[in-house]
C-alpha cells in the first residue's frame, strides 16, 4: 500500500504539472506596458514552485517507496540530521525569497511607486451596485464635483452631477464603456458609490479595489488596440457575477472620433 | 482523592478539593527517581488570570488602533467635552483599588496567622465592593448626563467611541464585582474556604480593570 | 453549589444523563461534544457547497427540495445569485470558525491534551463546559440566519464593510441575517477565548512530574502555542464584531464612510473606515489560519513519528518552527490586502515576512521528508492520511509563493488561485489532520477499532478526489477566473465551464467518498473491534490508560514521566521496540 501511494504521489504531481508547462490555461496575452514585467515575476515563481512542488512530492513518494512496510534492518538516520535541514531550508528558501522579494519589488513599482504623468488622460471610473460608470472631463479638463444626493439612476444622472449650478460638469462626457487611446496613459481616478468593488482587467494586468470614502486611482498604457472586458473581483452583492463593462483601446483617431459623438450626445 | 491535602500548606483553611475556577490538580507522588523535576507547580488560577488580562489588554489595544485609525478616516472628528463625574468616578475606582489591596492584605496575614479575625478583611472588601458598584452607577450618571448634552451612541465617532469604550469597561469591571462576590462568600462561609490564590487573582483584576481605567481615561482625554 | 457536592462532582463520575453528556465537566466529553458539532458543521458546510458547485455548471436546473431550504433564493427549485453568495457565505463561515477551528484544536485538544500532559482534566473544567456551549450558542445563531425572512447573509465569510455594515438596502440577507452572523461570531470568540485561557493555563500548571516543556509531544506543543495564538486573535475579532454590530443596528460609522447611495438612498452615515475593518479582520484572520493548520501539524507529527517507528530528526525544531509560524503570523495581515489601496509601500511591508513564513514551514517539510528516510514506516489510515497531509501541506505551500508577491497579486487576487491555495493548506491539509487524529485516536476515544480497510478506501477516494477538486482551482486562477461568481456571464469565463464541471463531478465523488468515513465512525462505534490499551504501540500517556478512559483519567493514579514522547526504534526494551514515557527503564538516548 505504501508503494501504491508513491506512485499516486507522483501521478499526481506529473499530472499537476501537465496543464502548466503546457500553458493550458495561461493568462491572456498582455495589452499593458507594466504587465512584462508582472508576467516575467509570475513566470520566475512558477519556474521556482515548481521546482519546489516536483522535488518534495517526488522525495516524498520515493522516501515513503523505500520504508513503507520495512521491518527488517536497523532505523536510519538522514545523513547530517536536522542541522543540514536547517541550513537546507535557510539558504535555499532564503535566496529564493530574497530574488522574488527584491525582483517583486521591481514589478510592484512599475505599477505604484511611479506617478501618472501629466499629460495622461485622466478618467473618472465609477462602481456602484452593478454597474461601472465612466466619466471623461470634456473640453475644459475638468471634472465636477459630485453630490452624492443628486444621484439619479431614472434620469441617467449616474455620478450625481449638478450642470444646472456647476459649470465643470456641464461637458462631463459619462458613458457605460471605458474607451481609451493606444499607447497613451490613462490615469484611472476611482470612485465607489455605494460598497466595495474592484476594476480588473486580466489583458492590461490591472486589479484595484474601489473603497468607498477613499479615492485611489491606478494608471496604466495600453499597447493594443481591442475590446476587453472589465469585471468586478470585489464581492459587492447579488449582482456580482454579473457586473462588468468594457474596455475598447482605440487608436488616437479613432478615440478623438469616439469622444466627439459621445460629447454630442 | 483529597488533591489539596498533599500540597504544601500554604493554605491553612483546607477544603477537599475543586475551588477557584475548579482545577483539579494531581500532586505529584513521591515515588520515582526523577531526572528532571518539572517546576513547582503553580495555581491555574494564578496562570489563568494573567492570561486573561493579556486578552482583555489586546481588545483594549484593538480598540485604540481602531481609534486612531478612525480618527485619521473622517472629517467628522468633534472633540467631546467629558462629564464631570468621570472623574470622581476614577477617584472613586482608585481608593476601591486601595481598600482591595488592605483587604488582600489582611487575608494574607489571616492565612499566615490562622487568626480567627476575617471580620476586617471583610470590611475592606465589602468597602471595595460599595466602591466598584459606585463605579458602575457612576458611569451609568456619566452616560446619562452625555445623552442630556444630546451625545448619543451615533451622534459622532467620539461619542460613539466613548460610550464603547466605557461600557465595554464597565462590563469588565462587573465581572470584577462577581469575583468580589465569589470572594467574600467563601470567606464569610462558616469554615472559610477560601483560596490565597483566588483572592490574589481577584484583586490583580481589580487593580489591571483600575489601570485599564486610567489609560482610557488618557486616551479619552487626549484623542476624543 | 456548596464546597462537598463541587468536590463530588469533580472527583465521581457523574451518573446523570444530563451531567454526563450534556452539561459534563469531562475534558473527554466535551472533546467529544466539540467533535460532534464540528461533524454537523462539516457536513452542512460540505452540502452547501455541492449545491454551489452544482449551481456553478447547471446554473438553471433545479434542484430538488431546495425550495425548502429557502423559499426565496430558490423559486421553482432554481438557486438565484444571491442565495449562492448566502451559501457561499455560510460555507466559509461554517468551516472556517466551526470545523477547522473546533475539529483539530478544540475537539482533540480538549480530548488528549489533558491526558499527554498527565492532569486529570483542564484547570477550569467549568470554563471548559462553557466555552462549548457558548460555541454551540454560536452555531445555533449562526444557522438561525437561514430561517430569517430575508435569509443568509451574502457578503462572504469575511464580511468586508461597507457590505455588511449598511443594513438591508446593500441586498437580501444583508437585513438580520448579517447582524445574526455577527453576533455569532462574537459569541465564538468568548467561546475561543476561555478555551485558549484554559488550555494554556492546563500545559503551564498541570503537567505531571517529570513532564518538563520539551518532553510534551509535538500535538501538546501545536495545541499550546495554537491557544496562544487565538488568544491574542480571537481577542481583535471580538472588538471589530461588535462594532460591527453597533454600525449595523445602533448607527454609528466606524465602517461606513460618508456619501454612499445604496439601493437609491443616501446612507445616514458619514466618516467611517472601510479599510479599518479590513485590518481588523486580517489580523485576525491570518492567525486563524495557522490556528486551523497548526495542530494538524501537530498531530500529523504525532502520528508520523509513531508510524515511523522512529523520531523525528528533530522535534525541537519542529516546535521552535510552529512557535516562529505562530509569532510571525501577526506580521503578515496586510497581503490579503494588496490591492485594497493600502499604502503601497505598507504592501511591500507585508509581502516580506509572508515570504519569510516560508522558512519555518520549508524546514518543517524537510524534518518531515527526511525523516521517513531510513525509517520502519507502517502503513494504516492514519498513517497514510499524515503522509497525505505532507503532500497536501506542499501543493498548498507552493501556491503561496505567489501570492506573497504583490506583483503577482495584481492579477491573481480574488481569482480561484486563491481559493484553491487556501482550501488545500488550510481547508483540506487541516482535515487531513483530522482525519488521520481520528483513526489513530478512536480506539482510544470509544474503545472499538475503526476499520482499517475502509478507512484506506476512504483515504484514497478523498486523496485523489481533493487533489481532483482543488488542482484545477489553480489553472482557474491563472486564466484569471474571478472568485464568489454565480455564474460565469464573461465572455472569458465561458470556455473555463469544462473544467469547471470537472471540478463539480470531482467535488461530489469526493463528498460521496465521505459517507464511507461517516458509515465506519458509526459502524466501528458500535461494532468496531474492541480496542486494546495501546493498539499503535505508542509512548505517549494516552496510551497507558484503558480504552476509553476512565472518567479521572489515570484512575486516581498520577503518572511519572521519564522520558520524552520520542523514544522508539529500540532493539532491547522491554515492551519492544518503544519505551512508554512512564516507562522507568533508561533510555539509550539518555532521555
Amino acid at each position: 500500500m505504501g508503494k501504491l501511494f508513491a506512485v499516486v504521489v507522483v501521478v499526481i504531481a506529473i499530472a499537476s504539472a501537465v496543464p502548466i508547462v503546457m500553458h493550458t490555461w495561461a493568462p491572456p496575452v498582455d495589452i499593458s506596458t507594466h504587465g512584462h514585467a508582472i508576467d516575467e515575476q509570475l513566470k520566475d515563481t512558477m519556474v521556482e514552485a515548481g521546482i519546489s512542488f516536483l522535488g518534495a512530492q517526488l522525495v516524498l513518494a520515493f522516501f515513503v517507496w523505500q520504508v513503507a512496510g520495512r521491518k527488517d534492518g536497523p532505523i536510519k538516520t538522514f545523513p547530517g540530521g536536522a542541522r543540514v535541514m536547517v541550513i537546507a531550508a535557510i539558504l535555499l528558501v532564503g535566496t529564493e525569497i530574497l530574488a522574488l522579494g527584491v525582483l517583486g519589488q521591481k514589478a510592484w513599482a512599475d505599477v505604484y511607486f511611479t506617478p501618472a504623468k501629466p499629460d495622461a488622460l485622466q478618467v473618472q471610473a465609477q462602481a456602484g451596485q452593478f454597474a461601472f460608470y465612466f466619466r471623461y472631463p470634456g473640453v475644459d479638463g475638468k471634472f465636477g464635483a459630485l453630490h452624492p444626493d443628486k444621484i439619479d439612476e431614472g434620469n441617467s444622472n449616474f455620478f450625481g452631477l449638478d450642470p444646472e449650478h456647476d459649470m465643470d460638469s456641464r461637458d462631463d462626457v459619462v458613458t457605460g464603456e471605458l474607451a481609451i487611446p493606444v499607447n497613451r496613459e490613462v490615469h484611472l481616478l476611482m470612485h465607489a458609490k455605494d460598497v466595495g468593488h474592484s476594476f480588473y482587467v486580466r489583458e492590461l494586468r490591472i486589479q484595484q479595489d474601489f473603497v468607498p470614502g477613499l479615492d485611489l486611482s491606478v494608471h496604466f498604457t495600453a499597447t493594443q488596440t481591442g475590446r476587453y472586458e472589465i469585471v468586478c473581483t470585489q464581492l459587492c452583492g447579488l449582482g456580482h457575477y454579473n457586473m462588468r463593462a468594457y474596455l475598447s483601446v482605440l487608436s488616437p483617431d479613432d478615440f478623438d472620433k469616439w469622444m466627439k459623438e459621445k460629447a454630442a450626445q | 482523592m483529597g488533591t489539596t491535602a498533599q500540597r504544601p500548606p500554604t493554605v491553612t483553611t483546607i477544603r477537599p478539593g475543586g475551588g477557584s475556577g475548579g482545577g483539579v490538580r494531581p500532586p505529584g507522588p513521591d515515588d520515582g527517581e526523577l531526572k528532571a523535576l518539572s517546576e513547582p507547580r503553580s495555581e491555574p488560577v494564578r496562570t489563568g488570570i494573567w492570561v486573561g488580562l493579556a486578552a482583555i489588554g489586546m481588545m483594549f489595544a484593538a480598540f485604540t488602533s481602531a481609534l486612531i485609525v478612525r480618527q485619521g478616516s473622517g472629517e467628522d472628528w468633534h472633540h467631546l467635552v467629558m462629564p464631570r463625574i468621570v472623574l470622581l468616578n476614577t477617584l472613586v475606582l482608585i481608593a476601591s483599588s486601595l481598600s482591595l489591596e488592605r483587604a488582600r492584605r489582611k487575608v494574607a496575614s489571616y492565612f499566615r496567622t490562622g487568626k480567627k479575625d476575617r471580620q476586617e478583611a471583610l470590611r475592606w472588601l465589602y468597602a471595595t465592593l460599595a466602591l466598584g458598584g459606585f463605579f458602575v452607577a457612576g458611569q451609568f450618571v456619566a452616560w446619562q448626563q452625555l445623552r442630556a448634552q444630546g451625545l448619543y451612541l451615533s451622534t459622532n465617532p467620539n461619542s460613539s467611541f466613548f460610550y464603547v469604550l466605557t461600557a465595554v469597561h464597565a462590563v469588565h469591571v462587573l465581572g470584577g464585582l462577581g469575583g468580589l462576590l465569589f470572594v467574600i462568600r467563601r470567606l464569610s462561609a462558616p469554615v472559610a474556604a477560601l483560596r490565597r490564590s483566588s483572592m490574589d487573582s481577584t484583586s490583580y483584576y481589580w487593580h489591571f480593570m483600575g489601570a485599564l481605567w486610567l489609560y482610557l481615561l488618557l486616551l479619552v482625554w487626549i484623542k476624543l | 453549589m456548596s464546597e462537598v457536592s463541587s468536590h463530588a462532582v469533580q472527583h465521581q463520575a457523574p451518573t446523570g444523563f444530563i451531567r454526563k453528556h450534556v452539561f459534563s465537566l469531562d475534558h473527554k466529553v466535551i472533546g467529544k461534544q466539540y467533535y460532534a458539532l464540528a461533524l454537523v458543521a462539516v457536513v452542512t458546510g460540505m452540502m452547501l457547497s455541492w449545491l454551489m458547485r452544482i449551481h456553478l455548471v447547471w446554473p438553471n436546473a433545479p434542484i430538488p427540495g431546495l425550495h425548502f431550504l429557502s423559499k426565496a433564493g430558490a423559486p421553482g427549485n432554481v438557486m438565484t445569485p444571491e442565495f449562492y453568495l448566502s451559501l457561499m457565505t455560510m460555507h466559509g463561515t461554517l468551516m472556517v470558525f466551526f470545523v477547522l477551528t473546533n475539529a483539530p484544536f478544540a475537539a482533540f485538544g480538549n480530548y488528549f491534551l489533558p491526558i499527554q500532559i498527565g492532569a486529570e482534566d483542564m484547570a477550569f473544567p467549568r470554563f471548559n463546559m462553557m466555552s462549548f456551549w457558548t460555541t454551540f450558542l454560536a452555531f445555533v445563531v449562526l444557522m438561525a440566519a437561514f430561517f430569517v425572512p430575508d435569509g443568509p447573509p451574502i457578503a462572504g465569510w469575511t464580511a468586508y464593510a461597507p457590505l455588511s455594515a449598511v443594513g438591508g438596502d446593500a441586498g437580501p440577507g444583508e437585513a438580520l441575517g448579517q447582524t445574526l452572523w455577527g453576533v455569532s461570531i462574537f459569541i465564538f470568540c468568548i467561546a475561543s477565548l476561555l478555551g485558549a485561557l484554559n488550555f494554556i493555563a492546563t500545559t503551564l500548571d498541570l503537567r505531571a512530574k517529570g513532564m518538563t516543556l520539551m518532553r510534551m509531544p509535538i500535538c501538546t506543543w501545536a495545541w499550546f502555542i495554537t491557544s496562544c495564538i487565538s488568544l491574542l486573535a480571537f481577542a481583535v475579532l471580538m472588538p471589530a464584531c461588535l462594532l460591527l454590530i453597533l454600525d449595523r443596528v445602533a448607527g454609528t460609522s466606524f465602517f461606513i464612510p460618508s456619501n454612499l447611495v445604496i439601493s437609491d438612498r443616501l446612507q445616514p452615515h458619514s466618516g467611517g473606515s472601510p479599510l479599518l475593518w479590513q485590518h481588523l479582520f486580517w489580523f485576525f484572520g491570518h492567525p486563524e489560519v495557522y490556528i486551523a493548520i497548526l495542530p494538524a501539524m501537530g498531530i500529523v507529527s504525532h502520528i508520523l513519528i509513531n508510524s515511523m517507528r522512529k523520531p523525528l530528526l528533530s522535534a525541537k525544531v519542529i516546535i521552535y518552527c510552529m512557535m516562529g509560524i505562530g509569532f510571525m503570523s501577526y506580521m503578515v495581515w496586510g497581503h490579503h490586502m494588496f490591492v485594497s489601496g493600502m499604502n503601497p509601500f505598507s504592501s511591500l511591508a507585508f509581502s516580506f515576512p509572508t515570504l519569510m513564513i516560508t522558512i519555518p514551514a520549508t524546514l518543517m517539510t524537510l524534518i518531515w521528508l527526511g525523516s521517513l528516510y531510513g525509517s520502519k514506516l507502517r502503513i494504516t489510515a492514519a498513517s497514510l492520511f499524515a503522509l497525505g497531509f505532507l503532500s497536501m501541506f506542499v501543493s498548498g505551500g507552493v501556491s503561496g509563493f505567489f501570492l506573497a508577491q504583490p506583483a503577482i497579486d495584481i492579477y491573481l487576487h480574488a481569482t480561484y488561485f486563491v481559493v484553491g491555495h487556501f482550501h488545500m493548506v488550510m481547508g483540506v491539509a487541516a482535515i487531513f489532520g483530522v482525519f488521520a487524529g481520528t483513526y489513530f485516536w478512536f480506539p482510544k476515544m470509544t474503545g472499538h477499532m475503526m476499520s482499517e480497510s475502509l478507512g484506506k478506501l476512504h483515504f484514497w477516494g478523498t486523496f485523489i478526489g481533493t487533489y481532483c477538486i482543488f488542482m484545477p482551482f489553480h489553472y482557474l486562477g491563472l486564466a484569471g477566473n474571478v472568485r464568489r461568481y454565480s455564474a460565469f456571464t464573461d465572455d472569458f469565463l465561458v470556455p473555463l465551464i469544462p473544467l469547471h464541471k470537472f471540478i463539480t463531478y470531482a467535488a461530489l465523488f469526493t463528498g460521496a467518498v465521505q459517507l464511507i468515513f461517516l458509515f465506519n465512525l458509526v459502524y466501528s462505534r458500535f461494532k468496531g473491534a474492541p480496542a486494546p490499551d495501546n493498539p499503535w504501540e505508542c509512548t505517549s500517556l494516552e496510551w497507558t490508560m484503558p480504552s476509553p478512559p476512565p472518567f479521572d483519567n489515570f484512575g486516581g493514579k498520577h503518572p511519572v514521566v521519564y522520558h520524552d514522547p520520542y523514544q522508539y526504534g529500540m532493539t532491547n526494551a522491554a515492551g519492544g521496540d518503544y519505551i512508554m514515557q512512564t516507562s522507568p527503564e533508561a533510555s539509550p538516548t539518555g532521555d
